[in-house]
C-alpha cells in the first residue's frame, strides 16, 4: 500500500496557498480541464479571472465573493509513492482558529510566502510568522517554504535568497531543525516549479525540486496505531440520504473498522460506525494518520460537536476542568482570561497560576511563582476551563488572547 | 435605585438608609450593599403555625414587617434575583428572635438597611452611586461566530450574558456546500428568534417610552456579523416587523477576535464603540486595565498585582498622589468575613484619604472586573518603580547559561 500524508497549507493572506493548490490539483489531473474552464467563465463574470484557481479550494458564496478563504478545504492527490491529502487553511488573522483545526490534522506544512515586493514583509509582520510558530508547536516538524509569484520579480535570484535566508534564520529559532526546512522558488499562477521544472530561462540558476518532488521526499512522522482509539471531530453532517449522521477528523491514535463502536466524549454517548469512508472512497477500516468519513448509526447528531473526541468505549478520555501545562509564550503571559484550542475544539478558560518559569531545554525551575512570562520564555501555568473537556496529557493546545496567539502548550500528567 | 430616607451620621457612620429598587439593576447594587452582620427591614411573607388549644395545627401565611441580621445574601445574575438569609432581630407576635428567615427581595419593594459597624468610606460611594438617578447606558450585544453566538445585555455596571445559542454548523466540503449554507440560515434563525424573545421588542414598543430603543451591537470575527445584519434586515422587510424594523438604524457591527463574551472588552474599547457609549463606566474601567497591562508589559516596577504585593507597595507609599491607581474589585467588598472587608476599606481609605491616589472599584459583572479578578482582584499602578514586591524566601534563582537550542529539541 503506498504511504499516506497530510499537509497544511499556511500563510499570510492573500500570499496564494489556495491559487497554489488549485493549480496544484490541476497539475496532477485531480480537477478537470472543463471544470477549470466553468470556473473561469465564473471568475471572469464577476471580475475575479485571476481567482479562479483558488475557486477550486474556495468553494462557499461568502469565500468566492469576498475572495478570501473562510475555512479549511480538504482534497487530495497521489504521486507514484505517496497519497497525499492538502488541507488548505486560511491566511486571514479572524480565521486562524480555523488554520489551528487545519494544521492539527497535518504530518507537514507548506508555508507559502509571496516573493513580491513589499508582500513578503507585510507578511512577516502579519500571519507568516504566527502560521510558523503555531505549526511547530503543534508538533510539526517538517516545512516546505514555497516561495511563490516568482514570476513578478522576474525570477530574481537574489530576491530569492534574501527570503531563504531572512525565513531560514526566523525558523531555526522557532526550534525547526536545518535539515526539515525546505525552499522552493515557484509561481502557482503559471505552475512552473510546481509539479514540473521551471522553464524560464531568467531560473536556470534552480536545480532543485519541484514543490510535488519536496512533498514526495518528506518523512512522515511515527503513528500511534497501536495505542487506544482518538480522533478529533472536526466535522458533523449530513452524509446523505442513507446516512443521516456522519463524522470526519483525524485520527490522532489507533484504528477503527466497520461495526466498531465508539464514545464521543465530552457527550459520553456511544455510536456504532456503519461505514467508513476515506478519500471519498469508501473502506473498512482507518488507522492513525488518515482522515476518515465515518458514518454512524445509533446516535443522535445532537451529542456531536466539532471539537469532541471519539474514542474506544473501553479505553475511554477522561474529561478534566483544570490542566498544568508547559506552555512556550509568543506573547506577555499573565493570569487571565484565554482561549484554548486543540484542532477543532475552541474554549474559553482562564489561565489561573503562573507555577514557574523553566529552563528551555533542561525544564528545570528557573524562577518560582513569576510574576509575568515574556515573550520567548518557558513555564508551567495552571488553566482553568469553563466546562470539562476531553483532554490527556501528552495533548498539545495553543492559547489566544484578544486575537492574538499567546502561548502554546503542552499538556503534563497532574 | 430611590433612596427614600437616609439617617445616616457623617461622623461615625451609624444609622440606616431605605431604598426602593426600581430597576433590575438596582438588585445588583443592593447585592453589593448587603453585608452579613447588617440588618435590614422589609416586607415577608411567612408562613405561621398555630397550635390552637385543642390541638389542631392550622398554618396560615401572614405578611409582616420583619426585621433580620443577614447571615448571607444570594444574587442570581441571570434573573436578578436577590435573597437576604438571616435570623431574625426584632421579635414580633409571629416569629421568634432567633428564628432564620430568607427575605426575597423584589422590584418596588422598599427595605430599610441598616449597618451595625456603622457605614464605611466603600458603603457609601455604593449607595451614591447606586442612587444615582442619570439614566444610564444600555446596551445588548451579540458576539457571534459560525455556529456560536452569545447574547449579552450590558449596563451601567454589569455584563449578563443571557443566552448561548449553539447551532451544528457543517464545514464546507467537496461537493457539500448546501449543508454549510442551510446550516448557517438555521443558526441566524435561531439567534435572531432568541435575541426577539429576550430583547421583547414588542412589549419594548407597547411601553410609554418609545425613545427608549436599546442599541443592538453584533460583533463577530470575519464575516458573521455583517452576513447576520443583513440576514436580520432581510428578515425584517420580509415580515414587516415593526418593532424590529425600528430597531435597524440603532444596530451597530463591529469586529471581535472570538466569538466569546469576553472579547466584548475589546469591541468596547474600539474606536467605534467608544464614541457612542463614551462615558460609560464600562468604557473608562476597560482603558484603565489596559493601561495597567501596558505598564507590566513593560516590566520596570510601576505595575503590581496580588493583594500582598499591592498592600506593601501601598505601605511603601508608591499609590499615592501622582498617577497611582488602586484597582479593585467590589468582590472582595462582599467578603462574607468582616475583618476581611475591613482590611481592603483600610487600603481603599488610605489611598484615596492619605495617599492621595486614585482609587477605581470595578464591577466584578464586568470583563474588566474579570480580568482583575484573574489577577487576584486587586492591582495597583505605582508612581515610582519597586522591584521584588513578591520576593518570598526562595532566592536561589539560578543564573540561567544562555540556553543552547541547537539540534536538541525544546521540551515543548
Amino acid at each position: 500500500m503506498k504511504r499516506m500524508a497530510n499537509f497544511v497549507v499556511i500563510g499570510h493572506v492573500d500570499h496564494g496557498k489556495s491559487t497554489l493548490m488549485g493549480r496544484l490539483l490541476c497539475d496532477m489531473k485531480v480537477v478537470d480541464q472543463r471544470s477549470l474552464e466553468k470556473l473561469r467563465k465564473e471568475a471572469g463574470n464577476i471580475g475575479k479571472s485571476s481567482f479562479a484557481l483558488a475557486w477550486v479550494m474556495d468553494q462557499t458564496r461568502e469565500e468566492r465573493s469576498r475572495g478570501v478563504t473562510v475555512d479549511v478545504a480538504t482534497n487530495h492527490f497521489e504521486t507514484e509513492r505517496t497519497r497525499f491529502t492538502i488541507l488548505d487553511a486560511p491566511g486571514h488573522r479572524d480565521f486562524i482558529p480555523n488554520m489551528i483545526a487545519g494544521a492539527s490534522q497535518a504530518d507537514f506544512a507548506v508555508l507559502v510566502i509571496d516573493a513580491s515586493t513589499n508582500s513578503f514583509e507585510s507578511g512577516l509582520k502579519g500571519q507568516t510568522k504566527e502560521h510558523a510558530l503555531l505549526v511547530r508547536s503543534m508538533g510539526v516538524q517538517r516545512i516546505v517554504v514555497a516561495v511563490n509569484k516568482m514570476d513578478t520579480v522576474s525570477w530574481s535570484e537574489e530576491r530569492f535568497k534574501d527570503i531563504s535566508l531572512q525565513m531560514s534564520t526566523f525558523l531555526t529559532t522557532t526550534s525547526f531543525q536545518a535539515k526539515n526546512i525546505t525552499f522552493i522558488p515557484l509561481a502557482g499562477l503559471t505552475g512552473e516549479n510546481v509539479t514540473k521544472k521551471v522553464t524560464d530561462p531568467k531560473a536556470k540558476w534552480y536545480t532543485g525540486q519541484t514543490l510535488v518532488e519536496a512533498l514526495d521526499t518528506s518523512e512522515i512522522a511515527k503513528r500511534d496505531v497501536k495505542k487506544p482509539l482518538r480522533l478529533t471531530i472536526n466535522d458533523v453532517f449530513r452524509g446523505g440520504i442513507t446516512n443521516p449522521v456522519s463524522i470526519s477528523g483525524r485520527i490522532q491514535a489507533g484504528s477503527v473498522q466497520i461495526g466498531d463502536i465508539i464514545l464521543a466524549m465530552p457527550s459520553n454517548e456511544t455510536a456504532a460506525i456503519k461505514a467508513i469512508e476515506v478519500e471519498n472512497e469508501p473502506v473498512d477500516w482507518a488507522v492513525a494518520g488518515q482522515i476518515p468519513t465515518l458514518h454512524l448509526a445509533d446516535i443522535d447528531p445532537v451529542h456531536l460537536r466539532s471539537g469532541d473526541v471519539a474514542c474506544d468505549p473501553k479505553n475511554p478520555i477522561k474529561l478534566i476542568k483544570t490542566f498544568t501545562s508547559k506552555i512556550l509564550a509568543f506573547e506577555h503571559v499573565l493570569p487571565m482570561s484565554v482561549e484554548v484550542f486543540r484542532g477543532r475544539l475552541q474554549a474559553e478558560g482562564k489561565l489561573k497560576k503562573l507555577v514557574a518559569t523553566l529552563n528551555k531545554t533542561s525544564g528545570e525551575i528557573m524562577k518560582n511563582k513569576p510574576r509575568i512570562v515574556k515573550p520567548g520564555e518557558v513555564a508551567r501555568v495552571v488553566v482553568e476551563l469553563d466546562r470539562e473537556l476531553p483532554l490527556e496529557p501528552g495533548t498539545r493546545v495553543v492559547l489566544r488572547e484578544g486575537g492574538n496567539t499567546i502561548a502554546a502548550g503542552l499538556l503534563e500528567a497532574n | 435605585m430611590r433612596l427614600l430616607k437616609s439617617q445616616i451620621d457623617q461622623k461615625h457612620g451609624s444609622g440606616f438608609a431605605t431604598f426602593l429598587p426600581e430597576e433590575p439593576e438596582d438588585m445588583w447594587h443592593a447585592y453589593n450593599l448587603i453585608q452579613p452582620t447588617d440588618l435590614i427591614r422589609a416586607k415577608a411573607l411567612r408562613r405561621v403555625q398555630k397550635t390552637s388549644d385543642s390541638g389542631s395545627v392550622s398554618s396560615e401565611r401572614v405578611k409582616i414587617d420583619l426585621t433580620i441580621a443577614v447571615t448571607s445574601t444570594d444574587f442570581d445574575i441571570g434573573s436578578g434575583q436577590l435573597h437576604v438569609a438571616g435570623r431574625v432581630a426584632v421579635e414580633n407576635e409571629y416569629v421568634k428572635l432567633g428564628g432564620h428567615h430568607t427575605l426575597d427581595l423584589e422590584l418596588n419593594r422598599r427595605f430599610t438597611l441598616e449597618k451595625v459597624d456603622g457605614w464605611d468610606s466603600v458603603a457609601l460611594e455604593m449607595l451614591k452611586e447606586a442612587c444615582d438617578t442619570q439614566r444610564k447606558a444600555e446596551l445588548w450585544a451579540v458576539v457571534m461566530g459560525e455556529g456560536i453566538a452569545n447574547i449579552c445585555l450590558i449596563t451601567e455596571h454589569q455584563t449578563i450574558l443571557r443566552q448561548r445559542v449553539e447551532v451544528a454548523v457543517p464545514r464546507k466540503r467537496r461537493g457539500g456546500i448546501d449543508g454549510h449554507d442551510k446550516g448557517m440560515e438555521k443558526f441566524f434563525w435561531t439567534t435572531l428568534s432568541t435575541l426577539l424573545r429576550q430583547m421583547d421588542l414588542s412589549s419594548a414598543a407597547a411601553s410609554t417610552q418609545p425613545e427608549k430603543t436599546v442599541p443592538l451591537l453584533i460583533a463577530s470575527p470575519g464575516f458573521v456579523a455583517t452576513s447576520f445584519l443583513a440576514y436580520i434586515k432581510a428578515e425584517a422587510t420580509r415580515t414587516t416587523n415593526k418593532p424590529l424594523l425600528a430597531l435597524l438604524p440603532t444596530i451597530l457591527v463591529a469586529h471581535s477576535s472570538s466569538p466569546h463574551v469576553h472579547s466584548l472588552a475589546e469591541v468596547l474599547a474600539s474606536s467605534v464603540i467608544t464614541t457612542k457609549l463614551s462615558d460609560t463606566k464600562y468604557a473608562r474601567e476597560t482603558a484603565l486595565m489596559d493601561k495597567f497591562n501596558t505598564y507590566i508589559r513593560l516590566d520596570d516596577g510601576r505595575a503590581w498585582y496580588g493583594p500582598r504585593e499591592v498592600e506593601r507597595a501601598v505601605e511603601k507609599g508608591a499609590v499615592g498622589r501622582g498617577g497611582g491607581v488602586l484597582l479593585i474589585s467590589n468582590a472582595l467588598f462582599r467578603a462574607n468575613d468582616v475583618v476581611e472587608r475591613k482590611r481592603w476599606v483600610g487600603l481603599v481609605d488610605r489611598v484615596r484619604d492619605v495617599e492621595g491616589g486614585e482609587v477605581r472599584v470595578l464591577s466584578s459583572l464586568h470583563e474588566s472586573g474579570q480580568r482583575l479578578e484573574a489577577l487576584g482582584n486587586v492591582a495597583a499602578i505605582l508612581t515610582f518603580p519597586l522591584e521584588d514586591l513578591d520576593e518570598e524566601d526562595d532566592e536561589e534563582e539560578e543564573v540561567a547559561e544562555a540556553p543552547v537550542v541547537e539540534e536538541e529539541d525544546m521540551i515543548i
